[in-house]
């Protein structure tokens, strides 16, 4: 046998694309952020609510990523931010060069904040840059406290985690407590909110942070 | 479950690396995989062999080492593996802790059979 060394990243093609879009980002003064949950966390509510909070405030567009349909940039459009809608046609994960080619359909000049909303999916969107700030995990009460333990690498991987649905806590067996201190387990460094897009509770505190557009101030 | 495009890419890299006429020759492609990859080797040994035999590196396949998740605690600088995703320092109990080793996904080497390896 022969052998030729190569010592080559798998993901380098992804890991250049991404960080070509993250000085894209920074030239424009973006704050880019990587959306990941699993399917009906409550990502597009998380970010309709938002957009009705920070709307006149703050400029701002969303990258929908989807199996299928454009339902998700329908509903976000409804707000009057930008949007550009990814259908993956299959795809479990957005890549760095779909966002690059998503981002050539935005006016990119005067935005202050870029969301975008990978597929609903707790595994592959974990291991894909996209460019972004940094990755928020959005996890809702009804998926139960032990989803931390049972996906790390997503929970290890983002720098926010929203809990969402806590209004519904009541009536669940998901004890809130158990939830952070499984998620904090993965990763200390995790800046947690909690909040219901059904009460509004805990969405200033959520937009509070975005208006000071500082990624490094958790 | 994308370790098909993962696939996809090491077959490119792979192609990249080595001159077309020898493609023909390429036995075991050396993968060093960490376990906060996210890929499951049986997976991409399997997505590998279906689209490897589409091409002329019919016979080649996956050798996956498997790297642990290994940190270095900030305080107390012991050095350790983790088995359970459990992040703290088992030492000293500190959350401070930089990961060593675990989200590896690299083509190492690829190994080619020499005339004295090929069935004639």
């Amino acid at each position: 046998m022969s052998v030729i060394t190569i010592e080559r990243k798998v993901l380098e093609k992804n890991e250049q694309l991404a960080q070509n879009n993250r000085e894209v980002f920074s030239r424009h003064g973006i704050l880019a952020l990587n959306f990941v949950s699993s399917p009906g966390a409550g990502k597009t509510t998380i970010l309709e609510r938002t957009f009705q909070e920070l709307r006149g405030s703050m400029k701002i567009a969303v990258i929908e990523g989807d199996v299928q349909t454009d339902l998700d940039a329908q509903r976000v459009a409804k707000y009057g931010v930008s949007v550009v809608q990814i259908v993956t046609l299959g795809g479990c994960h957005l890549d760095a060069k779909l966002v690059q080619d998503a981002m050539a359909n935005l006016e990119l000049k005067g935005l202050d904040l870029l969301f975008i909303e990978n597929v609903g999916n707790l595994v592959c969107p974990a291991n894909y840059d996209l460019g972004e700030a940094l990755k928020v995990v959005v996890l809702s009460t009804t998926e139960g406290d032990d989803k931390p333990l049972k996906y790390p690498a997503m929970f290890l991987n983002s720098s926010i985690l929203i809990i969402n649905k806590i209004d519904l806590i009541p009536y669940l067996r998901c004890d809130l407590n158990v939830l952070k201190n499984n998620a904090l387990q993965i990763n200390p460094a995790l800046r947690v909110f909690e909040v219901s897009c059904f009460t509004g509770a805990g969405i200033p505190e959520w937009c509070d942070w975005l208006r000071k557009k500082d990624p490094s101030g958790l | 479950m994308h370790e098909l495009g993962i696939a996809e890419n090491i077959l490119q890299i792979v192609r990249q690396s080595v001159p077309e006429n020898l493609a023909g020759d390429v036995r075991a492609i050396r993968l060093r995989v960490g376990q906060l990859s996210g890929i499951v080797p049986d997976s991409l040994s399997f997505c590998f062999g279906v689209i490897a035999n589409e091409t002329a590196m019919k016979q080649a396949s996956l050798a996956i080492e498997q790297v642990p998740i290994v940190s270095k605690c900030r305080d107390c600088r012991h050095q350790f593996q983790m088995d359970d995703f459990a992040f703290s320092c088992p030492a000293c109990q500190s959350v401070q802790l930089d990961l060593i080793s675990g989200r590896e996904l690299e083509v190492v080497e690829i190994e080619l059979a020499e005339e004295e390896d090929k069935v004639p």
